[in-house]
């Protein structure tokens, strides 16, 4: 809490103390620069979090609610192998419904890879059976077993293999947001750092003398931090903005759910990038606090 | 009597040699002493170790009774507090103005806003700089910056003033001005180490304080005598 109040009695200023450490144009133009860049990459880095956290979402959600059976057998035994199937899956608790594909729906998902002329009625193709579950599935292993023992060309499908790598993916590339995050704010400490050693560096003159006439190390530091924390703010402030203008002036996310016209804010997600200017306060207060207190120690 | 600034045996040595050595030296409360030496004598270097803006390599010194090698950044702060400081440059913020330097001890102590504004009128009319208030210090002459300086050492009410050749660059008028407003704090009861080469000062004071006459010579420190 005390780091807190010292944190928002900077920002109720003490114009004095302000006018103590000279104004110097360049580390206030790089830190507030520095500030507002990192506060924009922020945003995106967000947006596409939060954006891959949706994916993730979706492609589970729509994944887990459906399975095929896909009944491989020969001419002969294929319809009534198909039949035997529906009537394993019509009387199995967990099952929404069930339909057999048409042939022109098959021809429809295959003709994507060999063309609309494909001779389908020349070709083995198996039938498939298009499932959807209800909201607590049906038991897998057991509906497995019984098509085996019924229908041995019918295999199930409940798209494991496909959802497990998509959300593995997705999951990574939230990860990877996060991760970009906090590589951001270390950079910015970094840099704000740097900008207030400069700074301290800049004015030893100035230290020199308030030290002479009788001021505390913390009543020095307290000048700087309080000029860096205003200024990173600030920056922070701006590039927040221009970051959210920029996301929401991206196309709006198409019924296709194309991955980059997804990438934004949805409903009170809009409110999160609001925490960023707070953060880059907090972290140019330690920032600055730091540099000053070890500049200070050297200094004699 | 209790001596406010005391040195037993202190030395200072830099880069191998020493400045000066087993010097001993009592700044009792009201006391006026000139500290006086060619130029290079180390008369500044005993001045700093006063105010502790340099340790003694050998012996020790009491500020205000306390050895200033027990002191931490804040306790020199705090002594910094009751010692009023006029350097020979001065040492003003340039992008500060006149009252804004003045005020300086003050603000870094937290004073009384109020009170403080008080004090400052009244200093800027002794040391009559009540029309450069609002002007930055390179706009000053050179008296005027030492006057100014002598105002921003005394707000705090300091008990000790130590002046290093505040009068080096002044002409004669200027600098009996200032060694008049010296005197006139020592009769208010303030200690006074005032550091000048300038001889022909010290005899014009001997008239207004009764002051006592150090003199730097062969790395130690001695009282002059009637060859002033």
């Amino acid at each position: 809490m005390g780091n807190l109040g010292g944190l928002a009695g900077l920002f109720a200023g003490d114009k004095q103390a302000d006018r103590i450490v000279p104004p110097t144009g360049f580390t206030a133009r790089l830190t507030g620069f520095t500030a507002a860049a990192m506060a924009f990459l922020t945003v995106f880095a967000l947006a596409l979090s939060l954006a891959t956290g949706r994916l993730a979402d979706r492609w589970s959600a729509e994944l887990a609610k459906t399975s095929t059976v896909r009944i491989s057998a020969p001419d002969a035994q294929l319809v009534a192998q198909s039949n035997a199937v529906m009537k394993i899956l019509e009387t199995t608790p967990g099952i929404a419904s069930a339909r057999l594909m048409t042939e022109a729906e098959q021809r429809a998902l295959l003709e994507p890879w060999f063309g609309s002329d494909l001779p389908l009625e020349n070709l083995p193709i198996p039938s498939l059976i298009e499932v959807v579950e209800q909201e607590v599935g049906p038991d897998m292993d057991g509906l497995r077993l019984r098509l085996t023992a019924e229908a041995p060309g019918a295999v199930l499908d409940d798209h494991t293999r496909w959802r497990r790598p998509l959300a593995a993916a997705a999951a990574r590339l939230r990860l990877l947001g996060l991760f970009s995050m906090v590589l951001i704010l270390g950079a910015t400490a970094a840099m704000i750092t740097l900008a207030a050693q400069a700074a301290l560096a800049a004015n030893r003159q100035v230290i020199h003398v308030l030290r002479l006439i009788g001021a505390r190390d913390s009543y020095i530091a307290k000048a700087f931090v309080r000029r860096f924390t205003v200024r990173a703010t600030l920056g922070a402030c701006v590039g927040m903005l221009i970051g959210m203008v920029g996301i929401f002036a991206l196309p709006a996310a198409a019924e296709e759910g194309a991955f980059l016209t997804g990438l934004g804010f949805r409903g009170w997600h809009w409110l999160i990038p609001l925490v960023i200017p707070p953060i880059a306060a907090f972290v140019a207060f330690w920032s600055t606090r730091f540099a000053a207190t070890r500049s200070l120690e050297r200094m004699t | 009597m209790h001596a406010l600034i005391e040195l037993k045996k202190a030395g200072f040595s830099y880069g191998g040699g020493d400045i000066f050595r087993d010097v001993d030296l009592h700044l009792t409360k009201g006391s006026f002493h000139f500290l006086t030496g060619p130029s290079g004598s180390g008369k500044t270097t005993l001045m700093k170790m006063c105010y502790q803006a340099l340790m003694p390599t050998t012996g020790t010194i009491k500020v205000f009774g306390k050895d200033v090698r027990a002191m931490d950044r804040d306790d020199v702060a705090i002594v910094r507090r009751r010692i009023g400081v006029v350097h020979q440059d001065c040492q003003f913020l340039d992008h500060l103005s006149v009252a804004e330097n003045i005020l300086l001890p003050s603000q870094v102590s937290g004073g009384d806003v109020n009170q403080d504004l008080g004090n400052l009128n009244q200093l800027l009319k002794w040391v009559s700089l009540t029309d450069h208030m609002n002007a930055l210090p390179p706009q000053l002459s050179g008296g005027e910056r030492q006057r100014a300086a002598l105002a921003r050492a005394v707000i705090l009410s300091p008990e000790v003033i130590i002046a290093d050749e505040p009068t080096g660059n002044l002409d004669w008028e200027m600098a009996q001005r200032l060694l008049n407003l010296l005197i006139e704090l020592n009769k208010m009861g303030k200690t006074v180490l005032m550091a000048t080469h300038d001889m022909n000062l010290i005899r014009a004071s001997r008239q207004l304080v009764s002051a006592r006459v150090l003199r730097i010579q062969g790395k130690q420190v001695h009282l002059a005598g009637a060859d002033l």
